[in-house]
């Protein structure tokens, strides 16, 4: 019996941790936190830098706030999480620009602009503010993968199409055209709208599927 | 920096749009642009607050650079922004009620707009001094309102036509900024 609930929550942490992933991606489902998504990606590692900040971004402040959750009031808990998330982005802006000088040349002001992602305000208004800080953190690390899997296949796309390379591989030799389009601004727009198209796509059949499902189920009972 | 005023204006208002060209303040260009009634005030009411964040933010700037502490900039621009978000709607909420209601809201999201957030870091690392800023918060709060009042305009217009149940929503939404984006392109190399 023991066992069994043992096994049923961590199912539950699973799901918890796929959520973010799949399920209600952020960008993909939900639609959050535009702004960095569509002005990073123009290749892929430039994608994988500013997921990976967002994610130390998202994780070490819905930690946090889960903690201290019960301190918090409520009247001013929005003020106290933006100030706790802008002092994890002076943190992390602090930290690429000690790391490498040509990344944070490139991401530019979109590292400072982490504080207004709404998907950070969100998980901590959202979850961590009512979650153990265990739970808080595994979602949040499912919501942080979701997101820069998401911004990773927006740039890849970019990168691929626009400069005709991926992590700055030369993909197709030198015969080819590169789309440049797809590295300036309309490009990310479009982009995006294609993969949210492809996903909304997969919603819809597995809808069609489920109700296909239930009928067959309901005509069985009949026979019977 | 010796742009004139007006190159940065038109660069802000057209060439570098905020939203169309920098990505900034997509969640209420995507959100509030269903309907030309609220796209307009909303993008009124980001101006304004743009205006006033920025003027803040420009004062608070020479305080932190004079007594050493810049690592506090970010911090100190959003509490500006918020409590300046705070400011105007108890001001027109004294002074014209009407355009409160009209508002509604929208006025405390603006809160989270990365557009007012972006006007007050783009004015710090680019160096602009008093008079710059002013007219490169004023073009950037134009540009947005440009930018929402077309989307909406178009969306409107879309109601009436036929679209695929698959684009409905967000994806058409994109796609639609993305052809604007393109329209905007046109305007690269106006200004600065």
């Amino acid at each position: 019996m023991e066992n069994l609930q043992e096994q049923k929550s961590k199912s539950q942490q699973l799901e918890e941790l796929l959520e973010g992933i799949w399920k209600q991606n952020p960008i993909f489902v939900m639609a959050l936190g535009m702004c960095p998504t569509l002005a990073v990606t123009v290749s892929a590692i430039n994608s994988l830098a500013m997921g990976l900040a967002t994610t130390f971004v998202l994780i070490s402040s819905c930690l946090l706030i889960s903690i201290f959750r019960n301190i918090i009031p409520k009247e001013v808990r929005i003020a106290v999480y933006i100030l706790i998330i802008a002092t994890f982005v002076t943190t992390v802006d602090y930290a690429i620009q000690a790391i490498s000088l040509t990344l944070y040349d490139a991401l530019g002001a979109f590292i400072q602009l982490i504080v207004v992602n709404c998907i950070i305000l969100g998980r901590a208004e959202a979850h961590a503010s009512k979650n153990t800080p265990y739970i808080a953190v595994l979602n949040a690390v499912g919501m942080s993968i979701g997101f820069t899997f998401a911004l990773f296949c927006i740039g890849a796309v970019r990168e691929i199409l626009g400069a005709g390379s991926l992590f700055g591989i030369s993909l197709f030799g030198e015969n080819f055209q590169p789309w440049v389009v797809m590295l300036l601004p309309p490009g990310g727009f479009i982009v995006l709208g294609c993969w949210l198209l492809f996903f909304s796509y997969l919603a819809k059949r597995r809808m069609q599927k489920l109700q296909e499902l239930e009928k067959a189920k309901s005509k069985s009972k009949f026979k019977k | 920096m010796n742009d004139s005023l007006f190159q940065i204006f038109i660069g802000a208002v057209l060439a570098n749009n905020f939203v169309l060209a920098m990505f900034l303040g997509l969640c209420p260009f995507l959100g509030v642009s269903k309907k030309l009634d609220t796209a307009f005030p909303m993008g009124c009411a980001t101006t304004f607050v743009m205006f006033v964040a920025s003027l803040c933010a420009f004062a608070v700037n020479k305080i932190l650079v004079s007594s050493g502490l810049e690592f506090l900039r970010l911090i100190s621009y959003i509490v500006i922004i918020a409590s300046a978000v705070q400011l105007v709607e108890m001001v027109t909420k004294k002074y014209s009620p009407t355009l409160f209601r009209a508002l509604g809201i929208y006025l405390p999201l603006i809160t989270t707009n990365c557009a007012v957030l972006g006007v007050a870091l783009f004015q710090t690392s680019r160096q602009y001094d008093f008079l710059q800023s002013v007219v490169f918060s004023l073009g950037g709060g134009l540009g947005f309102m440009l930018a929402i009042v077309l989307m909406a305009s178009v969306r409107e217009r879309l109601r009436l036509s036929k679209i695929p149940d698959l684009a409905e929503g967000t994806a058409l939404a994109l796609m639609l900024a993305g052809i604007l984006s393109l329209i905007f392109m046109g305007f690269a190399g106006m200004g600065n």
